[in-house]
């Protein structure tokens, strides 16, 4: 089994990125189970056509201690299964926590025991690495291989940038190794290249370039991933040449994070200044 | 009346906890962690909760509790707790020198999520880990569970560090006896003894926190299990767990990791649940009962038909921890005593409910069960209908005080009397013990209570 964390800047399509991707490892006939680390509970909705999951969290404190793993699992496109950790409202609360309680809760329920034949278990994991909960994920005998999602916007690069000097802390002492950079296209000038040369400096790969495009859109006001509702697609095609990559990567990692000196620099060379 | 504002009105409460009959995680950690000989507990967390972890030990086995703290502050918090965990570890080793450091987490590391395994391997590639020490951690975020809680993860943590098989199976049995007293521990294996076995125990605090007085001080005392010990515990013929919510994860584990079997049975707390330890004991061994441990079931039952009219029909009001609440009923019911009104502090799962109602089917009253309960809703069933006998720990003494009771103490805390770490409550001669107190209670209150014309001299 491969245990995958999908991190990357808020907003920049990571549960997009993900859903997409798992339907297209789900269509090569792969198990997978999503975990969703958000508390906002989205990181599934594609794949189950809609906020339809009740959230481990919320199981949790209604139902008290004795949680079943069929009342926080749901399976949705191609098989999936799908949890979601959820948590607090913003501005109350410990959202950290909250992952650190729920991934904890889903290995008591066996939700990873061999019993279950999974391949792949893809963490979702909220924005930047703000705190130890977010770091969950990663911990030793979790998640071995981090995907990051980047576009070639500064701040997404330079959280990309961040999160690596997370990787870096947990890759020292424990398994965890970074497997690329996806990048999720903004129609920056140069952007392919610029994400190419900043995996180069971080010592890994841009495993893939996935082009903008807007029936990715019409998919998800749709409730759906682009492999589920056009299925003929060329879209549909990069995301399944996503999963492909990740399925046969075995370029794993520990990044060498950037100064933000070398950072800016490379946008000068690629971005502004080209 | 220190409790007089207990209403005898009952109001379902969802939210609300009032005298409660638990305490928190790191002081079963702490318990168990001192079990491991030249272990010191390290608390990974503020100081004012390694200092209350450490006097409520303190003030329970009237012995001095040794335990180190990683004494966060505001940065801590802020920064997480992996500089000062890896200060404390050098610190520890240079200053203290003991074999094994046992981090347990609080609250506040569990919130700010330090990763503990990802820290002690940092220590390690640093060269903070003398070779041949060991530092070994459990996970005890305060806010679930309990005491018991706490307790099973640092038992689990010493399969998950220190169990290894070799492929060569011994003769030897794992004995995990659950959250008991010291003199339980050696009671447990003093019966293994008695009947030729070879055995090896974990926890084992026998002779750590009820050690004698030499004069000399030693902050590592001469009990505990040791690193061999725990290492060939991979190699047993099998392993006897002792209490489902202390003991089963343990011994989950190392069926796991070593392929070492398990049964899980009651503590032996009794006649029938010890006669079920010794047997299990017999079949797991191939071995006989030796006359010796029959002499002292005999002697337990003798007493029990001696004064089964005493026993009989008593109402009892019995609050404590899971294993000890389930086993003490059944011991009681078998008496013919009635366990009326039954609390545990902490939740033990549908399961546990339900055998707790099994074992009480046949009392002829209204029985009331609250699993995951407090003493203030024991204290409103009392209102509402007393009991002949209380039976709790030292907490419980305000309700025996107030509705004029008689007590026996049993369980964990008790600050107020001793005996507890010297005479064990398990196995026959346990049995025996308890009958004791249980009879000086009832006896007392009767010659208290007697009139000049019925106050006998012979009972």
């Amino acid at each position: 089994m491969r245990k995958i964390a999908i991190y990357g800047k808020g907003g920049i399509g990571k549960s997009t990125t993900t859903q997409n991707t798992v339907a297209g490892l789900a269509e090569m006939g792969a198990k997978v189970m999503v975990v969703g680390c958000d508390p906002k509970a989205d990181s599934t909705r594609l794949l189950l056509g809609g906020l339809a999951q009740r959230t481990v969290l919320d199981t949790l404190r209604e139902e008290g201690e004795d949680v079943e793993l069929l009342d926080v699992r749901k399976t949705g496109f191609g098989g999936i299964l799908c949890t979601e950790s959820g948590g607090p409202e913003p501005g109350v609360g410990c959202a950290g926590r909250g992952i650190i309680t729920s991934i904890n809760l889903l290995e008591q329920l066996g939700a990873y025991a061999e019993s279950e034949k999974l391949d792949y278990v893809f963490y979702d994991v909220l924005g930047d690495v703000v705190c130890g909960g977010f770091a969950m994920p990663i911990r030793e005998g979790k998640a071995q291989e981090i995907y990051i999602v980047v576009s070639g916007e500064m701040m997404a690069m330079y959280a990309a940038n961040n999160i690596c000097k997370g990787i870096v802390k947990f890759a020292e002492a424990g398994g965890v190794r970074l497997g690329g950079l996806i990048c999720n296209s903004r129609k920056v000038d140069n952007e392919q290249e610029m994400i190419k040369a900043l995996a180069e400096k971080l010592g890994t790969q841009m495993i893939h370039f996935v082009p903008r495009d807007n029936v990715v859109q019409r998919a998800e006001i749709n409730r759906k991933t682009v492999i589920d509702y056009e299925p003929g697609h060329e879209q549909a095609d990069e995301y399944r040449m996503l999963a492909k990559k990740i399925a046969e990567n075995e370029k794993r990692v520990i990044p060498k994070p950037l100064a933000i000196e070398e950072l800016e620099k490379l946008l000068i060379d690629y971005g502004i200044a080209a | 009346m220190l409790l007089r504002h207990t209403t005898k009105d009952i109001k379902e409460r969802s939210a609300l906890t009032v005298n409660p009959a638990k305490t928190c995680q790191p002081i079963g950690a702490m318990y168990a962690s001192l079990g491991i000989q030249g272990c010191l507990p390290h608390s990974h967390g503020s100081q004012g909760c390694y200092a209350y972890h450490r006097s409520a030990l303190t003030r329970h086995y009237k012995e001095p509790v040794i335990a180190a703290t990683s004494a966060f502050t505001e940065g801590a918090s802020v920064f997480g707790g992996q500089a000062n965990l890896l200060q404390a570890i050098d610190n520890i080793f240079t200053v203290y020198n003991p074999d094994v450091i046992a981090v347990h987490t609080t609250c506040l590391s569990e919130t700010i999520g330090d990763d503990i395994p990802q820290i002690i391997n940092k220590a390690k590639a640093d060269g903070k880990i003398p070779d041949g020490k060991y530092v070994i951690h459990a996970n005890t975020p305060s806010y679930v569970g309990s005491h018991i809680t706490g307790f099973s993860s640092m038992t689990k943590a010493m399969v998950d560090y220190f169990s290894s098989s070799n492929g060569q199976r011994q003769k030897t049995i794992n004995l995990i006896p659950g959250y008991v007293e010291p003199s339980d521990m050696a009671e447990i294996k003093r019966i293994a003894g008695e009947m030729g076995i070879s055995s090896l125990m974990f926890p084992d605090t026998s002779r750590v926190l009820n050690g004698p007085m030499t004069g000399h001080y030693r902050m590592f005392p001469a009990g505990g299990s040791t690193i061999k010990d725990l290492e060939s515990t991979g190699n047993s013929l099998g392993t006897i767990a002792m209490g489902r919510t202390a003991s089963l994860a343990a011994a989950r584990a190392l069926d796991a990791k070593c392929k070492v079997p398990y049964e899980m049975i009651d503590l032996p707390i009794g006649l029938h649940a010890t006669d079920i330890f010794v047997d299990s004991l017999r079949k797991m061994a191939g071995v006989n009962v030796p006359e010796s441990l029959s002499l002292e079931r005999g002697q337990l039952l003798d007493v029990i038909a001696d004064m089964q009219q005493y026993f009989y029909g008593k109402r009892v009001a019995l609050v404590g921890d899971p294993d000890q609440v389930l086993a003490l009923t059944k011991f009681l019911v078998s008496i013919d005593m009635c366990p009326v009104y039954l609390v545990t502090g902490s939740a033990a799962g549908k399961k546990y409910q339900k055998a707790l109602e099994e074992a009480t089917n046949d009392v002829p009253h209204e029985v009331r069960i609250k699993v995951g309960g407090d003493m203030f809703l024991l204290h409103q069933w009392i209102k509402n209908q007393t009991v002949d006998l209380l039976i709790g720990n030292t907490y419980v003494k305000y309700i025996a005080k107030d509705e004029d009771i008689p007590f026996v103490r049993y369980g964990f805390p008790i600050f107020d009397r001793i005996g507890h770490s010297y005479f064990p409550s398990v196995g026959y001669r346990g049995g025996l013990r308890l009958v004791e107190k249980i009879l000086d209670a009832i006896l007392d209150r009767k010659d208290r209570d007697s009139t000049d014309i019925n106050f006998e001299l012979v009972l």
